[in-house]
């Protein structure tokens, strides 16, 4: 049994109407450990996320990071995560080299522009950061989305469908950026349907259907 | 070298975390805004232009004579100055809501409430500005003196921003909602009122010989207010509609 998990559930709920998406989810996750959270579309991984962010307030329950309750919007919880949910933030007017210089300053990772220009390389879009991010490929969206995780210095990545339009050679980026993350004692929960490249040792998994009440099926009912 | 160990290489060329100033983050949203304005010329000239029309539309429909004019005058151009205002309101948070930019600065290191002004700022440099600063030339078509010109420009030199300041509240409230720009529209014109009082009325009382001082200075009073109170509301706002 690991001491205190750096992030930690407890008996969350969540709902979305009149529907109970989860609830009494419990689960830690440690320094250096990632947690794949599974289950079909609608499920509420998304929303999952959302609360461990502290974007959305839970139904009942509490998140912990590193012991600490944390609340919505808390500033110690926004001081680790990087976020990078189905809404990428990118604008399309700007650049790619403008929308990754925009998030590593809210994200105050204090990259350069030299940084910045190899964080772009590395993600294959060396010749793409002039570019107005409109012109991009949805598969070229999320390598602005790499790059950013290249040069992310939060603790805490919170990835929504990390997989989606990457190819291979994005899935391998993705992959190393993972390993290097958890080996630097990060910690990653992400929401996928497809497993994640991770080493065996870090195949935690969560998988929401499993949990979920039958409550749809009595309503309906009703 | 691998585009991998390429892109670790980037990891080790960031340099020490600080998170950013209050100022820091106004700022930042500030330039982001009048970025993204300056690529999309082309709305901010439609609010202009529309702001330039609707007050040279009404000396066409109403008497020529020089005194009905210049009585009509400062509503009217007060009237269209918050209608342009209006109009640029939903640009203001609903296009960075949909792409997920307002997500990212909930959750980023500086303030929302800061970056929520910076944000409002742009608002204004981009509408209440330039109609400040066009109001004295279509002024000319109301037959207004120089003094009434003077103090019209006054007038929306201070109060435009306390109708971003507002607006920015109906905008952030309205986020999400379905048929948002008109219930906008409902929810922000009763809050410019006062606005359009006081402004107008330093006009008015300058053009009857009397002191415009005492409405400025209301407009300014309001001002202050709306610059300390606002965007704690806006920022309170826009983390409902992200919940």
């Amino acid at each position: 049994m690991p001491a205190a998990a750096a992030l930690e559930a407890r008996s969350l709920a969540a709902t979305r109407g009149d529907a109970t998406l989860f609830r009494d989810l419990a689960f830690g996750v440690g320094a250096g450990e990632a947690l794949t959270v599974r289950g079909p579309n609608g499920c509420g991984k998304t929303t999952l996320l959302r609360i461990l962010a502290g974007l959305t307030e839970p139904a009942a329950g509490e998140v912990r990071w590193h012991g600490e309750r944390m609340h919505v919007g808390d500033p110690r919880l926004r001081a680790a995560i990087a976020f990078n949910g189905h809404l990428a933030g990118l604008k399309d007017e700007l650049t790619v080299e403008e929308n990754l210089a925009a998030w590593t300053a809210l994200d105050g990772d204090g990259a350069d522009a030299g940084a910045r220009s190899r964080a772009l390389a590395g993600a294959g879009l060396a010749r793409r950061a002039g570019l107005p991010a409109r012109a991009l490929s949805q598969g070229q969206r999320r390598r602005i989305g790499l790059a950013r995780l290249a040069l992310s210095r939060r603790r805490l990545w919170l990835l929504d469908e990390p997989l989606t339009a990457l190819d291979t050679e994005a899935t391998t980026l993705l992959a190393d950026l993972l390993r290097r993350h958890l080996d630097a004692g990060g910690t990653v929960v992400a929401a996928s349907h497809l497993p994640l490249p991770l080493p065996p040792e870090h195949g935690a998994e969560l998988d929401l259907a499993a949990l979920r009440e039958p409550a749809r099926s009595h309503a309906s009912a009703a | 070298m691998t585009s991998a160990s390429r892109l670790s290489a980037a990891v080790a060329g960031t340099s020490g975390v600080e998170p950013p100033s209050v100022g820091g983050a106004v700022v930042f949203a500030l330039r982001r805004d009048l970025r993204v304005a300056l690529r999309s010329r082309a709305e901010l000239g439609v609010e202009l232009l529309f702001y330039v029309i609707v007050v040279s539309l009404f000396p066409l429909a109403a008497s020529p004579s020089r005194a009905v004019l210049s009585t009509l005058g400062p509503g009217v151009l007060w009237t269209s100055a918050l209608l342009a205002s209006l109009l640029a309101l939903p640009r203001l948070f609903a296009a960075d809501f949909a792409d997920g930019t307002l997500e990212q600065m909930a959750l980023a290191r500086g303030p929302l409430a800061a970056y929520a002004s910076g944000k409002m700022l742009a608002h204004w440099l981009t509408t209440g500005l330039p109609v400040a600063v066009l109001a004295p030339l279509l002024g000319a078509q109301y037959a207004l003196d120089g003094v009434a010109l003077a103090l019209l420009a006054a007038s929306l030199l201070i109060g435009t921003p306390i109708l971003s300041l507002l607006g920015a509240i109906g905008a952030a409230l309205t986020l999400g909602t379905r048929g948002g720009g008109s219930l906008l529209a409902l929810l922000v014109l009763p809050l410019y009122a006062p606005v359009l009082i006081f402004g107008a009325g330093a006009v008015d009382a300058a053009r009857a010989g009397l002191s415009a001082a005492p409405q400025l200075s209301l407009l300014a009073a309001g001002l202050l207010l709306a610059v300390v109170a606002v965007p704690f509301a806006v920022a309170a706002a826009v983390r409902i509609a992200l919940d």
